[in-house]
Protein backbone atom coordinates (compact mmCIF):
# COMPACT_ATOMS: atom_id res chain seq x y z
CA UNK A 1 0.00 0.00 0.00
CA UNK A 2 1.40 3.37 -0.98
CA UNK A 3 1.03 6.83 0.45
CA UNK A 4 2.56 10.11 -0.59
CA UNK A 5 2.83 13.41 1.20
CA UNK A 6 4.12 16.83 0.15
CA UNK A 7 6.46 18.71 2.46
CA UNK A 8 6.73 22.48 2.29
CA UNK A 9 10.17 23.99 2.94
CA UNK A 10 10.28 26.50 5.79
CA UNK A 11 6.87 25.69 7.23
CA UNK A 12 7.61 24.18 10.62
CA UNK A 13 3.99 24.22 11.70
CA UNK A 14 3.32 21.44 9.22
CA UNK A 15 6.44 19.38 9.91
CA UNK A 16 5.23 16.07 11.29
CA UNK A 17 2.05 15.76 9.23
CA UNK A 18 3.36 12.78 7.28
CA UNK A 19 4.63 11.18 10.49
CA UNK A 20 1.25 11.59 12.19
CA UNK A 21 -0.57 10.17 9.19
CA UNK A 22 1.74 7.16 8.92
CA UNK A 23 1.37 6.62 12.65
CA UNK A 24 -2.39 6.45 12.27
CA UNK A 25 -2.07 3.90 9.46
CA UNK A 26 0.35 1.68 11.39
CA UNK A 27 -1.89 1.73 14.46
CA UNK A 28 -4.77 0.46 12.35
CA UNK A 29 -2.57 -2.31 11.00
CA UNK A 30 -1.86 -3.61 14.50
CA UNK A 31 1.87 -2.92 14.31
CA UNK A 32 3.76 -3.15 17.61
CA UNK A 33 3.74 0.31 19.27
CA UNK A 34 7.52 0.12 19.76
CA UNK A 35 8.05 -0.30 16.03
CA UNK A 36 5.53 2.45 15.28
CA UNK A 37 7.49 4.77 17.51
CA UNK A 38 10.77 4.05 15.71
CA UNK A 39 9.19 4.63 12.31
CA UNK A 40 7.45 7.82 13.38
CA UNK A 41 10.52 9.30 15.07
CA UNK A 42 12.66 8.63 11.99
CA UNK A 43 10.07 10.06 9.61
CA UNK A 44 9.47 13.13 11.77
CA UNK A 45 13.19 13.84 11.75
CA UNK A 46 13.21 13.44 7.99
CA UNK A 47 10.33 15.84 7.56
CA UNK A 48 11.97 18.43 9.79
CA UNK A 49 15.17 18.11 7.74
CA UNK A 50 13.26 18.88 4.55
CA UNK A 51 11.41 21.81 6.15
CA UNK A 52 14.63 23.20 7.63
CA UNK A 53 16.96 22.79 4.67
CA UNK A 54 15.09 22.25 1.42
CA UNK A 55 12.66 24.22 -0.76
CA UNK A 56 10.19 21.44 -1.03
CA UNK A 57 10.00 17.72 -0.72
CA UNK A 58 7.97 14.60 -0.98
CA UNK A 59 7.51 11.59 1.29
CA UNK A 60 6.68 8.30 -0.40
CA UNK A 61 5.64 5.47 1.86
CA UNK A 62 5.20 1.85 0.88
CA UNK A 63 3.86 -0.64 3.38
CA UNK A 64 3.47 -4.39 3.18
CA UNK A 65 3.15 -6.99 5.92
CA UNK A 66 6.90 -7.39 6.21
CA UNK A 67 8.27 -3.88 6.17
CA UNK A 68 7.74 -0.18 5.71
CA UNK A 69 9.78 1.70 3.18
CA UNK A 70 9.96 5.48 3.38
CA UNK A 71 11.55 7.60 0.68
CA UNK A 72 12.08 11.26 1.45
CA UNK A 73 13.05 13.27 -1.63
CA UNK A 74 13.75 16.96 -1.60
CA UNK A 75 14.69 19.78 -3.88
CA UNK A 76 17.27 21.67 -1.94
CA UNK A 77 20.95 22.50 -1.44
CA UNK A 78 21.98 18.86 -1.05
CA UNK A 79 24.53 17.51 1.41
CA UNK A 80 28.18 18.04 0.40
CA UNK A 81 29.61 15.57 2.90
CA UNK A 82 27.18 12.85 3.95
CA UNK A 83 29.60 11.24 6.43
CA UNK A 84 29.96 14.56 8.22
CA UNK A 85 26.18 15.08 8.27
CA UNK A 86 25.78 11.69 9.88
CA UNK A 87 27.86 12.77 12.86
CA UNK A 88 26.00 13.53 16.06
CA UNK A 89 26.00 17.25 16.76
CA UNK A 90 26.97 18.37 13.27
CA UNK A 91 24.52 20.97 12.01
CA UNK A 92 24.30 23.61 9.32
CA UNK A 93 21.00 24.98 10.61
CA UNK A 94 20.61 28.74 10.77
CA UNK A 95 20.28 30.60 14.05
CA UNK A 96 16.56 31.07 13.39
CA UNK A 97 16.00 27.36 13.02
CA UNK A 98 17.99 26.64 16.19
CA UNK A 99 15.93 29.22 18.01
CA UNK A 100 12.85 27.13 17.23
CA UNK A 101 14.38 24.14 18.94
CA UNK A 102 15.57 22.38 15.81
CA UNK A 103 19.07 22.06 14.38
CA UNK A 104 20.82 20.26 17.21
CA UNK A 105 22.69 18.08 14.73
CA UNK A 106 20.74 15.00 15.68
CA UNK A 107 18.58 14.63 12.57
CA UNK A 108 20.34 12.05 10.40
CA UNK A 109 21.92 10.12 13.29
CA UNK A 110 18.52 9.90 14.96
CA UNK A 111 16.97 8.65 11.73
CA UNK A 112 19.69 6.04 11.41
CA UNK A 113 19.13 4.88 14.96
CA UNK A 114 15.40 4.50 14.38
CA UNK A 115 15.45 2.62 11.08
CA UNK A 116 16.71 -0.83 10.14
CA UNK A 117 18.44 0.48 7.05
CA UNK A 118 19.10 3.97 5.79
CA UNK A 119 20.41 5.03 2.41
CA UNK A 120 21.28 8.60 1.56
CA UNK A 121 22.15 10.02 -1.79
CA UNK A 122 22.58 13.68 -2.49
CA UNK A 123 23.56 16.05 -5.24
CA UNK A 124 24.82 19.46 -4.17
CA UNK A 125 22.59 22.17 -5.57
CA UNK A 126 19.84 19.72 -6.55
CA UNK A 127 18.55 17.76 -3.57
CA UNK A 128 18.72 14.78 -1.29
CA UNK A 129 17.04 11.39 -1.16
CA UNK A 130 16.85 9.48 2.09
CA UNK A 131 15.46 5.99 2.04
CA UNK A 132 14.50 4.25 5.28
CA UNK A 133 13.39 0.67 5.70
CA UNK A 134 12.10 -0.90 8.89
CA UNK A 135 10.72 -4.39 9.52
CA UNK A 136 7.15 -4.30 10.76
CA UNK A 137 6.95 -7.64 12.48
CA UNK A 138 9.39 -8.50 15.19
CA UNK B 1 -7.62 -7.17 21.72
CA UNK B 2 -9.29 -8.10 24.96
CA UNK B 3 -12.79 -9.51 24.75
CA UNK B 4 -13.56 -8.03 28.13
CA UNK B 5 -16.25 -5.38 28.06
CA UNK B 6 -15.44 -2.25 29.97
CA UNK B 7 -17.98 -0.84 32.31
CA UNK B 8 -18.98 2.61 31.30
CA UNK B 9 -21.35 4.93 33.01
CA UNK B 10 -22.73 6.95 30.12
CA UNK B 11 -26.08 5.66 28.89
CA UNK B 12 -28.57 6.78 26.28
CA UNK B 13 -32.19 7.31 27.25
CA UNK B 14 -33.82 5.93 24.13
CA UNK B 15 -37.11 7.69 24.83
CA UNK B 16 -35.52 11.12 25.06
CA UNK B 17 -32.94 10.68 22.30
CA UNK B 18 -34.34 11.88 19.00
CA UNK B 19 -31.32 10.93 16.94
CA UNK B 20 -29.60 14.19 16.14
CA UNK B 21 -25.87 14.00 15.51
CA UNK B 22 -24.49 16.34 18.16
CA UNK B 23 -23.02 13.66 20.42
CA UNK B 24 -21.68 11.62 17.51
CA UNK B 25 -19.85 14.63 16.12
CA UNK B 26 -18.16 15.64 19.37
CA UNK B 27 -17.09 12.19 20.54
CA UNK B 28 -13.27 12.29 20.66
CA UNK B 29 -12.96 8.53 20.09
CA UNK B 30 -15.63 8.21 17.36
CA UNK B 31 -17.53 5.83 19.65
CA UNK B 32 -21.08 6.86 18.72
CA UNK B 33 -23.28 5.72 15.83
CA UNK B 34 -26.94 6.39 15.12
CA UNK B 35 -29.02 3.25 14.71
CA UNK B 36 -32.81 2.99 14.61
CA UNK B 37 -33.14 6.69 15.28
CA UNK B 38 -31.11 6.78 18.51
CA UNK B 39 -27.50 7.17 19.52
CA UNK B 40 -25.64 4.03 20.46
CA UNK B 41 -22.32 4.07 22.25
CA UNK B 42 -19.65 1.49 21.50
CA UNK B 43 -18.69 0.29 24.95
CA UNK B 44 -15.11 -0.58 24.24
CA UNK B 45 -14.44 2.66 22.39
CA UNK B 46 -15.99 5.01 24.93
CA UNK B 47 -13.64 6.60 27.47
CA UNK B 48 -16.46 8.11 29.55
CA UNK B 49 -15.26 11.67 29.01
CA UNK B 50 -18.81 13.05 28.97
CA UNK B 51 -18.44 15.23 25.86
CA UNK B 52 -21.60 13.64 24.42
CA UNK B 53 -23.56 14.48 27.55
CA UNK B 54 -22.42 18.09 27.40
CA UNK B 55 -23.45 18.29 23.72
CA UNK B 56 -26.87 16.61 23.96
CA UNK B 57 -29.67 19.14 23.35
CA UNK B 58 -32.34 17.06 25.07
CA UNK B 59 -30.46 15.52 28.04
CA UNK B 60 -30.85 12.06 26.59
CA UNK B 61 -27.40 11.01 27.73
CA UNK B 62 -27.19 10.34 31.41
CA UNK B 63 -24.84 8.95 34.00
CA UNK B 64 -26.08 5.81 35.63
CA UNK B 65 -26.05 6.11 39.40
CA UNK B 66 -26.94 4.01 42.40
CA UNK B 67 -30.27 4.51 44.10
CA UNK B 68 -29.76 6.97 46.97
CA UNK B 69 -31.82 4.76 49.28
CA UNK B 70 -29.08 2.16 48.95
CA UNK B 71 -27.07 4.06 51.56
CA UNK B 72 -29.57 3.00 54.20
CA UNK B 73 -28.59 -0.64 53.71
CA UNK B 74 -25.62 0.23 55.90
CA UNK B 75 -25.39 1.29 59.52
CA UNK B 76 -22.39 3.53 58.83
CA UNK B 77 -22.86 5.61 55.72
CA UNK B 78 -19.73 7.38 54.48
CA UNK B 79 -19.89 10.07 51.80
CA UNK B 80 -16.60 10.58 49.98
CA UNK B 81 -16.89 14.18 48.91
CA UNK B 82 -14.60 15.80 46.30
CA UNK B 83 -13.51 19.38 46.95
CA UNK B 84 -15.28 20.61 43.82
CA UNK B 85 -18.59 19.87 45.53
CA UNK B 86 -17.83 22.44 48.23
CA UNK B 87 -16.44 24.81 45.58
CA UNK B 88 -19.88 25.14 44.04
CA UNK B 89 -21.14 27.05 47.07
CA UNK B 90 -20.33 30.69 47.77
CA UNK B 91 -17.90 31.46 50.55
CA UNK B 92 -20.65 32.63 52.94
CA UNK B 93 -21.69 28.99 53.21
CA UNK B 94 -19.24 27.26 55.49
CA UNK B 95 -17.97 23.75 54.95
CA UNK B 96 -19.42 22.61 58.26
CA UNK B 97 -22.89 23.74 57.13
CA UNK B 98 -22.68 21.67 53.98
CA UNK B 99 -21.44 18.68 55.95
CA UNK B 100 -24.27 19.05 58.48
CA UNK B 101 -26.82 19.12 55.70
CA UNK B 102 -25.32 16.00 54.14
CA UNK B 103 -25.52 14.28 57.51
CA UNK B 104 -29.13 15.40 57.73
CA UNK B 105 -29.74 13.63 54.43
CA UNK B 106 -28.57 10.36 55.92
CA UNK B 107 -24.79 10.12 55.94
CA UNK B 108 -23.07 9.31 59.22
CA UNK B 109 -19.64 10.42 57.99
CA UNK B 110 -18.69 13.00 55.37
CA UNK B 111 -15.03 12.85 54.42
CA UNK B 112 -12.94 14.55 51.75
CA UNK B 113 -12.02 12.56 48.64
CA UNK B 114 -8.66 14.32 48.61
CA UNK B 115 -7.79 13.46 52.24
CA UNK B 116 -4.90 11.24 51.17
CA UNK B 117 -3.41 13.68 48.66
CA UNK B 118 -0.32 14.48 50.71
CA UNK B 119 0.59 10.80 50.98
CA UNK B 120 -0.17 10.18 47.31
CA UNK B 121 1.97 13.13 46.33
CA UNK B 122 4.89 11.61 48.28
CA UNK B 123 4.44 8.28 46.50
CA UNK B 124 4.28 10.03 43.13
CA UNK B 125 7.47 11.96 43.85
CA UNK B 126 9.22 8.69 44.74
CA UNK B 127 7.90 7.14 41.54
CA UNK B 128 9.41 9.99 39.54
CA UNK B 129 12.86 8.70 40.46
CA UNK B 130 12.09 5.36 38.82
CA UNK B 131 13.10 4.39 35.31
CA UNK B 132 9.63 4.69 33.77
CA UNK B 133 9.36 6.23 30.28
CA UNK B 134 9.22 10.02 30.31
CA UNK B 135 7.18 12.11 30.42
CA UNK B 136 5.40 10.26 33.20
CA UNK B 137 1.66 10.68 32.99
CA UNK B 138 -0.60 10.93 36.02
CA UNK B 139 -3.32 8.29 36.41
CA UNK B 140 -5.58 10.81 38.15
CA UNK B 141 -8.20 11.17 35.41
CA UNK B 142 -9.73 7.81 34.43
CA UNK B 143 -10.84 9.13 31.03
CA UNK B 144 -7.24 9.97 30.22
CA UNK B 145 -6.05 6.51 31.26
CA UNK B 146 -8.70 4.96 29.00
CA UNK B 147 -7.92 7.37 26.19
CA UNK B 148 -4.28 6.29 26.29
CA UNK B 149 -5.32 2.63 26.30
CA UNK B 150 -7.55 2.93 23.25
CA UNK B 151 -5.85 5.65 21.20
CA UNK B 152 -2.25 5.87 22.38
CA UNK B 153 -1.39 2.27 23.31
CA UNK B 154 2.32 3.02 22.86
CA UNK B 155 2.17 5.38 25.84
CA UNK B 156 0.71 3.02 28.46
CA UNK B 157 4.16 2.61 30.00
CA UNK B 158 4.31 6.34 30.64
CA UNK B 159 1.36 6.12 33.01
CA UNK B 160 2.38 6.40 36.64
CA UNK B 161 0.51 3.50 38.24
CA UNK B 162 -0.62 5.33 41.34
CA UNK B 163 -4.24 5.36 42.37
CA UNK B 164 -6.08 8.67 42.35
CA UNK B 165 -6.97 10.03 45.81
CA UNK B 166 -10.58 8.83 45.73
CA UNK B 167 -9.55 5.17 45.79
CA UNK B 168 -7.00 5.65 48.55
CA UNK B 169 -9.31 7.84 50.63
CA UNK B 170 -12.13 5.30 50.43
CA UNK B 171 -9.76 2.56 51.54
CA UNK B 172 -8.31 4.73 54.34
CA UNK B 173 -11.65 5.74 55.87
CA UNK B 174 -13.05 2.24 55.62
CA UNK B 175 -9.97 1.06 57.49
CA UNK B 176 -10.33 3.77 60.17
CA UNK B 177 -13.92 2.77 60.88
CA UNK B 178 -12.95 -0.88 61.13
CA UNK B 179 -10.21 0.07 63.57
CA UNK B 180 -12.86 1.74 65.69
CA UNK B 181 -14.43 -1.71 65.90
CA UNK B 182 -17.16 -1.26 63.33
CA UNK B 183 -18.10 -4.33 61.40
CA UNK B 184 -17.00 -4.33 57.75
CA UNK B 185 -20.48 -5.33 56.55
CA UNK B 186 -22.03 -2.34 58.27
CA UNK B 187 -19.85 0.21 56.52
CA UNK B 188 -21.12 1.62 53.24
CA UNK B 189 -18.76 3.94 51.36
CA UNK B 190 -20.39 6.16 48.74
CA UNK B 191 -18.57 8.31 46.27
CA UNK B 192 -20.08 11.60 45.17
CA UNK B 193 -18.87 11.75 41.61
CA UNK B 194 -18.25 14.86 39.49
CA UNK B 195 -18.14 12.91 36.23
CA UNK B 196 -18.87 9.67 34.42
CA UNK B 197 -15.33 8.40 34.21
CA UNK B 198 -14.76 8.29 37.95
CA UNK B 199 -17.72 5.93 38.24
CA UNK B 200 -16.17 3.50 35.84
CA UNK B 201 -12.98 3.29 37.90
CA UNK B 202 -14.99 2.67 41.02
CA UNK B 203 -17.05 -0.04 39.33
CA UNK B 204 -14.27 -1.60 37.28
CA UNK B 205 -10.93 -0.11 38.23
CA UNK B 206 -8.41 -0.14 35.37
CA UNK B 207 -5.67 -2.65 36.09
CA UNK B 208 -7.20 -3.55 39.42
CA UNK B 209 -10.05 -5.75 40.56
CA UNK B 210 -11.29 -4.60 43.94
CA UNK B 211 -13.04 -1.41 44.81
CA UNK B 212 -13.45 0.13 48.22
CA UNK B 213 -16.60 1.94 47.18
CA UNK B 214 -20.08 0.45 47.65
CA UNK B 215 -21.98 2.91 45.53
CA UNK B 216 -21.86 6.10 43.52
CA UNK B 217 -24.02 9.18 43.82
CA UNK B 218 -24.06 11.79 41.10
CA UNK B 219 -22.88 15.17 42.27
CA UNK B 220 -25.73 17.09 40.62
CA UNK B 221 -28.26 14.98 42.50
CA UNK B 222 -26.68 15.77 45.86
CA UNK B 223 -26.09 19.42 44.95
CA UNK B 224 -29.80 19.86 44.34
CA UNK B 225 -30.62 18.24 47.68
CA UNK B 226 -28.15 20.41 49.61
CA UNK B 227 -29.15 23.56 47.76
CA UNK B 228 -32.78 22.87 48.50
CA UNK B 229 -32.07 22.65 52.22
CA UNK B 230 -30.01 25.86 52.12
CA UNK B 231 -32.81 27.71 50.37
CA UNK B 232 -35.66 26.48 52.52
CA UNK B 233 -34.16 26.36 56.02
CA UNK B 234 -35.62 28.78 58.51
CA UNK B 235 -32.45 30.02 60.17
CA UNK B 236 -28.84 30.41 59.15
CA UNK B 237 -26.78 27.39 60.00
CA UNK B 238 -24.82 29.13 62.74
CA UNK B 239 -24.91 26.13 65.02
CA UNK B 240 -22.10 24.28 63.39
CA UNK B 241 -18.55 24.82 64.51
CA UNK B 242 -15.63 24.90 62.14
CA UNK B 243 -13.09 22.97 64.18
CA UNK B 244 -10.12 22.04 62.06
CA UNK B 245 -9.90 22.82 58.37
CA UNK B 246 -11.53 20.11 56.37
CA UNK B 247 -8.71 19.65 53.90
CA UNK B 248 -5.17 20.88 53.21
CA UNK B 249 -4.74 23.66 50.63
CA UNK B 250 -2.94 21.15 48.42
CA UNK B 251 -5.84 18.70 48.78
CA UNK B 252 -8.41 21.35 47.93
CA UNK B 253 -6.57 22.33 44.74
CA UNK B 254 -5.50 18.82 43.70
CA UNK B 255 -8.39 18.16 41.32
CA UNK B 256 -8.06 21.57 39.64
CA UNK B 257 -5.79 22.23 36.68
CA UNK B 258 -2.21 22.43 37.95
CA UNK B 259 -3.18 20.73 41.21
CA UNK B 260 -0.75 17.90 40.66
CA UNK B 261 1.76 19.51 38.30
CA UNK B 262 2.59 22.27 40.82
CA UNK B 263 3.76 19.66 43.31
CA UNK B 264 5.86 17.39 41.13
CA UNK B 265 9.58 17.50 40.34
CA UNK B 266 11.29 18.81 37.24
CA UNK B 267 9.52 20.17 34.19
CA UNK B 268 5.82 19.56 34.67
CA UNK B 269 2.92 20.49 32.44
CA UNK B 270 -0.79 20.56 33.17
CA UNK B 271 -3.16 20.18 30.22
CA UNK B 272 -6.92 20.13 30.47
CA UNK B 273 -9.78 19.44 28.00
CA UNK B 274 -9.71 16.21 26.05
CA UNK B 275 -9.01 17.63 22.58
CA UNK B 276 -6.06 19.59 23.97
CA UNK B 277 -4.84 16.39 25.59
CA UNK B 278 -5.19 14.42 22.34
CA UNK B 279 -3.20 16.89 20.29
CA UNK B 280 -0.51 16.97 22.96
CA UNK B 281 -0.30 13.18 23.21
CA UNK B 282 0.13 13.01 19.42
CA UNK B 283 3.27 15.07 19.88
CA UNK B 284 4.47 12.99 22.83
CA UNK B 285 4.05 9.89 20.69
CA UNK B 286 6.16 11.40 17.90
CA UNK B 287 8.92 12.19 20.40
CA UNK B 288 8.38 15.87 19.61
CA UNK B 289 8.08 16.64 23.31
CA UNK B 290 11.41 16.16 24.97
CA UNK B 291 12.75 16.92 28.44
CA UNK B 292 9.33 16.98 30.07
CA UNK B 293 9.22 15.01 33.32
CA UNK B 294 5.57 14.94 34.28
CA UNK B 295 2.21 15.45 32.60
CA UNK B 296 -1.00 16.16 34.43
CA UNK B 297 -3.74 15.48 31.88
CA UNK B 298 -7.42 16.01 32.55
CA UNK B 299 -10.35 15.32 30.24
CA UNK B 300 -12.46 18.30 31.29
CA UNK B 301 -11.85 21.99 30.75
CA UNK B 302 -10.88 23.36 34.20
CA UNK B 303 -10.35 19.74 35.27
CA UNK B 304 -12.86 18.39 37.82
CA UNK B 305 -14.47 21.81 38.25
CA UNK B 306 -15.66 21.27 34.67
CA UNK B 307 -17.00 17.78 35.44
CA UNK B 308 -20.18 16.98 33.57
CA UNK B 309 -22.10 16.47 36.84
CA UNK B 310 -21.28 19.85 38.33
CA UNK B 311 -24.05 22.39 38.42
CA UNK B 312 -22.21 25.64 39.15
CA UNK B 313 -20.15 27.47 36.52
CA UNK B 314 -16.68 25.93 36.41
CA UNK B 315 -14.75 29.20 36.57
CA UNK B 316 -16.60 30.29 39.70
CA UNK B 317 -15.99 26.88 41.24
CA UNK B 318 -12.25 27.17 40.59
CA UNK B 319 -12.12 30.66 42.07
CA UNK B 320 -13.97 29.60 45.21
CA UNK B 321 -11.80 26.55 45.82
CA UNK B 322 -8.65 28.61 45.39
CA UNK B 323 -10.00 31.22 47.81
CA UNK B 324 -10.80 28.56 50.37
CA UNK B 325 -7.34 27.04 49.94
CA UNK B 326 -5.70 30.47 50.40
CA UNK B 327 -7.71 31.18 53.52
CA UNK B 328 -6.70 27.86 55.06
CA UNK B 329 -3.09 28.41 54.08
CA UNK B 330 -3.00 31.82 55.76
CA UNK B 331 -4.81 30.60 58.86
CA UNK B 332 -2.02 28.06 59.36
CA UNK B 333 -4.55 25.85 61.10
CA UNK B 334 -4.46 22.78 58.90
CA UNK B 335 -2.63 19.82 60.37
CA UNK B 336 -1.95 16.60 58.54
CA UNK B 337 -3.45 13.98 60.80
CA UNK B 338 -2.74 10.71 59.02
CA UNK B 339 -0.59 8.55 61.30
CA UNK B 340 2.63 7.08 59.96
CA UNK B 341 1.18 3.57 60.15
CA UNK B 342 -1.72 4.65 57.96
CA UNK B 343 0.61 6.51 55.65
CA UNK B 344 2.52 3.31 55.06
CA UNK B 345 -0.71 1.43 54.41
CA UNK B 346 -1.93 4.04 51.91
CA UNK B 347 1.43 3.94 50.15
CA UNK B 348 1.56 0.15 50.07
CA UNK B 349 -1.95 -0.15 48.63
CA UNK B 350 -1.68 2.91 46.43
CA UNK B 351 -0.63 1.19 43.23
CA UNK B 352 -2.88 0.20 40.38
CA UNK B 353 -2.10 -3.00 38.51
CA UNK B 354 -0.66 -2.99 35.04
CA UNK B 355 -2.48 -0.76 32.59
CA UNK B 356 -2.79 -2.77 29.39
CA UNK B 357 -3.08 -1.28 25.91
CA UNK B 358 -6.38 -2.10 24.19
CA UNK B 359 -6.27 -0.25 20.91
CA UNK B 360 -9.61 0.35 19.25
CA UNK B 361 -7.99 1.57 16.06
CA UNK B 362 -6.86 -1.83 14.82
CA UNK B 363 -8.75 -2.96 11.69
CA UNK B 364 -7.77 -6.57 12.21
CA UNK B 365 -5.46 -8.53 14.51
CA UNK B 366 -3.83 -10.08 11.45
CA UNK B 367 -1.73 -7.49 9.71
CA UNK B 368 -2.26 -8.99 6.27
CA UNK B 369 -6.03 -8.79 6.66
CA UNK B 370 -5.80 -5.32 8.21
CA UNK B 371 -3.79 -4.20 5.19
CA UNK B 372 -6.44 -5.52 2.81
CA UNK B 373 -9.18 -3.84 4.82
CA UNK B 374 -7.32 -0.57 4.74
CA UNK B 375 -6.91 -0.81 0.99
CA UNK B 376 -10.68 -1.30 0.76
CA UNK B 377 -11.26 1.72 2.99
CA UNK B 378 -9.05 3.82 0.76
CA UNK B 379 -10.83 2.62 -2.38
CA UNK B 380 -14.23 3.42 -0.87
CA UNK B 381 -13.02 6.87 0.09
CA UNK B 382 -12.68 7.54 -3.66
CA UNK B 383 -16.48 7.29 -3.89
CA UNK B 384 -17.70 8.68 -0.58
CA UNK B 385 -18.29 12.44 -0.89
CA UNK B 386 -16.05 13.57 1.99
CA UNK B 387 -18.78 15.85 3.32
CA UNK B 388 -18.72 14.22 6.77
CA UNK B 389 -22.41 15.05 7.17
CA UNK B 390 -23.22 12.15 9.48
CA UNK B 391 -26.39 11.27 7.58
CA UNK B 392 -25.23 7.65 7.32
CA UNK B 393 -25.21 7.40 11.12
CA UNK B 394 -21.41 7.45 11.38
CA UNK B 395 -19.47 10.59 12.34
CA UNK B 396 -17.62 10.97 9.05
CA UNK B 397 -17.00 9.30 5.70
CA UNK B 398 -13.88 7.52 6.88
CA UNK B 399 -15.71 6.07 9.87
CA UNK B 400 -18.42 4.78 7.55
CA UNK B 401 -15.81 3.15 5.33
CA UNK B 402 -14.23 1.47 8.37
CA UNK B 403 -17.63 0.35 9.62
CA UNK B 404 -18.20 -1.22 6.20
CA UNK B 405 -15.00 -3.26 6.33
CA UNK B 406 -16.00 -4.30 9.84
CA UNK B 407 -19.31 -5.43 8.31
CA UNK B 408 -21.29 -2.99 10.43
CA UNK B 409 -22.61 -0.80 7.60
CA UNK B 410 -23.03 -0.67 3.83
CA UNK B 411 -21.98 1.78 1.16
CA UNK B 412 -25.68 2.44 0.50
CA UNK B 413 -25.94 4.01 3.98
CA UNK B 414 -24.44 7.12 2.38
CA UNK B 415 -27.33 9.35 1.29
CA UNK B 416 -25.29 10.81 -1.57
CA UNK B 417 -24.26 7.43 -2.92
CA UNK B 418 -27.93 6.46 -2.74
CA UNK B 419 -28.73 9.29 -5.16
CA UNK B 420 -25.96 8.10 -7.48
CA UNK B 421 -27.21 4.50 -7.26
CA UNK B 422 -30.76 5.60 -7.98
CA UNK B 423 -29.54 7.57 -10.96
CA UNK B 424 -27.87 4.50 -12.42
CA UNK B 425 -30.94 2.41 -11.47
CA UNK B 426 -28.92 0.27 -9.06
CA UNK B 427 -31.12 1.20 -6.15
CA UNK B 428 -34.88 1.49 -5.89
CA UNK B 429 -35.98 4.83 -4.30
CA UNK B 430 -38.32 2.93 -1.95
CA UNK B 431 -35.36 0.90 -0.77
CA UNK B 432 -33.40 4.10 -0.12
CA UNK B 433 -36.12 5.29 2.22
CA UNK B 434 -36.00 1.99 4.07
CA UNK B 435 -32.24 2.33 4.50
CA UNK B 436 -32.64 5.84 5.87
CA UNK B 437 -35.36 4.69 8.25
CA UNK B 438 -33.11 1.96 9.51
CA UNK B 439 -30.57 4.55 10.58
CA UNK B 440 -32.87 7.36 11.61
CA UNK B 441 -35.97 5.51 12.76
CA UNK B 442 -39.30 4.81 11.14
CA UNK B 443 -41.37 7.77 9.93
CA UNK B 444 -38.44 10.00 10.74
CA UNK B 445 -38.92 12.03 7.57
CA UNK B 446 -42.64 12.57 8.15
CA UNK B 447 -43.85 16.02 9.09
CA UNK B 448 -43.45 16.58 12.84
CA UNK B 449 -44.01 20.05 14.28
CA UNK B 450 -43.16 18.98 17.81
CA UNK B 451 -39.48 18.52 17.13
CA UNK B 452 -36.92 20.93 18.57
CA UNK B 453 -37.10 24.29 16.84
CA UNK B 454 -40.34 23.47 14.98
CA UNK B 455 -43.53 25.48 15.27
CA UNK B 456 -45.18 23.46 18.04
CA UNK B 457 -42.01 22.60 19.91
CA UNK B 458 -42.76 21.58 23.45
CA UNK B 459 -39.55 21.89 25.34
CA UNK B 460 -39.21 20.71 28.86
Amino acid sequence: MEFSYEVEGGNFSKAGNAASSVKKVLKQLNVDPKIIKRVVVALYEGEVNVVAHAYKGKVLVDIDTARINIRIEDEGPGIPDIDLAMQVGYSTASAMVREMGFGAGMGLPNMKRNADTIEISSKVGAGTIVELTTKLSS
Amino acid sequence: MSEQQFYHALKVDEDLCYGCTHCMNVCPTDAIRIRDGVASIRKNWCVDCGECMKACPVDAIYVEQDDFEKIFNFKYRVAILPSVFIGQFSKVIRECEIIEILKGLGFTHVVPAEATVDVINETMLEEQDGDRDKPMISAFCPSIVRLIQVRFPGLVNNIMPIKPPIDSSAMYYRHLLQEEGKCADEIGVFYVTPCASKIATVKSPVGDDVSNVDGVINMDFLYNKVYHVLKTRSQMGDKCRETVPYLSPKGLNWSLTGGEANHMKGRCLAIDEIHNVISFLEKVENDEIINVDFLELRACDQSCAGGVLLTENRFLTVERIKDRADRIKHSGKYVQNISSVHKDMIKARGYVGKVEPRSMMVLDEDMGIALKKMERVRRMMCYLPGIDCGACGAPNCESLAKDIVRKEANLSNCVFLQRMMEKSKKLDPQHSIRIIEKTWGKDRLDKNCKKKGAKDESSM
